[in-house]
């Protein structure tokens, strides 16, 4: 049982990791979010999953955590992303059609540039 | 303390590190604050991941309470920027 | 009748799982304590608890709970294998836009349960909520997608499921 949720562990952490680079490399703000809070959110959920598989005794704990945070992560970012495009951070689009698919790193690299 | 348990603290710790270069070389203040946000739920997990590792209950009483506090603390964020953003388009109508 | 008083009754309720869940014991001391902590509290707060209005409390609440948080996983599951995807291959596919989507959910428990799941499904997060409409940012927008279509792809699934046990 404990290996099962070594295992189960990993996958929340390699979630977790995945997140963080995609909160690298997404191109603008809201895109940013997104990766963010899901990556983490399941992450989290795992790790708890984890837990609860080596110390099941800790159970009710465990699903405070888990239940508060499926329930805050969206509210919070979505209050972020709103309070973002109330003050009028525009949406980043990728200029279509005459940019060919493997220029589209070098696209992300300029609208980086740009922004700061 | 097993060796998977230690590849997974690495990769989190990993993603810490990551999250912290957005933090600080964010381009812009939007960015720098979508990293604290994903700062805080991955603090949090390194919490709830000290409790196994000192096997201890206590350490999941912190972890929930960093998360309320980050979730109460994010929500006053965006409303700080949303009365701002509302007060300059006050201001641009006007002038 | 049940109308007046079935807050004060899903607050009691509610606290007093919490604090069962938190406390984790059953000794008749804090048992004691966590039933007049509750009481308080509901007695206090339950007239301003008026999104708590929403529930649909009947027969098959905790089934339709129990087969949305089993959907609401799935998807979430699906979701982060798709941005997985996304985030290790080269160009990442992105057509993000800011589209307009109608919901159907009335009230306000409802319409924050079905942004929290747009929130945590493939590729969306809800921006604003502003009467009957949602504004979503959606990473990889389909072309010629109108406010039906768009629509149809994102909440109708949810909306079915949430129908269960929220207005």
């Amino acid at each position: 049982m404990h290996f099962i949720g070594d295992l189960f562990i990993l996958f929340g952490a390699v979630f977790i990791f995945l997140g963080a680079v995609g909160l690298i490399r997404m191109p603008d703000v809201y895109n940013r979010i997104q990766v963010g809070t899901k990556g983490v959110t399941l992450g989290a959920i795992g790790i708890l999953f984890g837990l609860f598989l080596i110390h099941p005794l800790w159970w009710s704990k465990l699903l405070v955590i888990l239940g508060f945070t499926l329930l805050t992560s969206p509210v919070s970012s979505s209050a972020i992303s709103r309070a973002f495009y109330r003050s009028g951070i525009k949406v980043w689009h990728k200029k279509e059609d005459d940019i060919k698919d493997s220029e589209g790193e070098v696209k992300v690299s300029d609208n980086k540039e740009k922004d700061s | 303390m097993t060796f998977i348990e230690i590849i997974a603290m690495l990769l989190i710790g990993m993603s810490a590190l990551i999250g912290l270069y957005r933090l600080i070389f964010g381009p812009t203040n939007p960015d720098r604050i979508v990293a604290t946000d994903a700062l805080n739920l991955i603090a949090s997990v390194v919490l709830v991941l000290l409790a196994l590792f000192f096997d201890s209950v206590l350490y999941l009483d912190v972890a929930l309470v960093y998360a309320v506090l980050s979730f109460v603390g994010m929500i006053a964020l965006a409303r700080v920027i949303e009365s701002k953003a509302d007060d300059s388009s006050k201001e641009q109508e006007e002038s | 009748m049940k109308n007046s008083s079935s807050p004060y009754v899903v607050t009691f309720v509610i606290c007093l799982l919490l604090w069962l869940l938190l406390t984790a014991s059953f000794a008749a001391d804090e048992l004691i304590s966590g039933v007049i902590i509750s009481l308080v509290v509901s007695i206090i707060s339950a007239p301003k608890m008026k999104i708590l209005n929403g529930l649909r409390l009947h027969l098959g609440f905790f089934l339709g709970l129990l087969s949305y948080l089993w959907y609401f996983f799935m998807a979430l599951i699906k979701a982060n294998f798709d941005l997985a995807k996304r985030v290790v291959s080269k160009d990442m596919k992105l057509h993000p836009d800011v589209v307009e989507i109608k919901t159907t959910m009335q009230s306000d428990l409802g319409k924050l349960f079905l942004a929290n799941s747009i929130t945590l499904t493939p590729g969306t997060l809800t921006v604003d909520v502003v009467g009957d409409s949602l504004l979503v940012h959606w990473i990889d927008v389909p072309k010629n997608s109108d406010i039906n279509t768009s629509t149809q792809l994102i909440v109708a699934k949810f909306e079915k499921y949430l129908k269960g046990f929220l207005k």
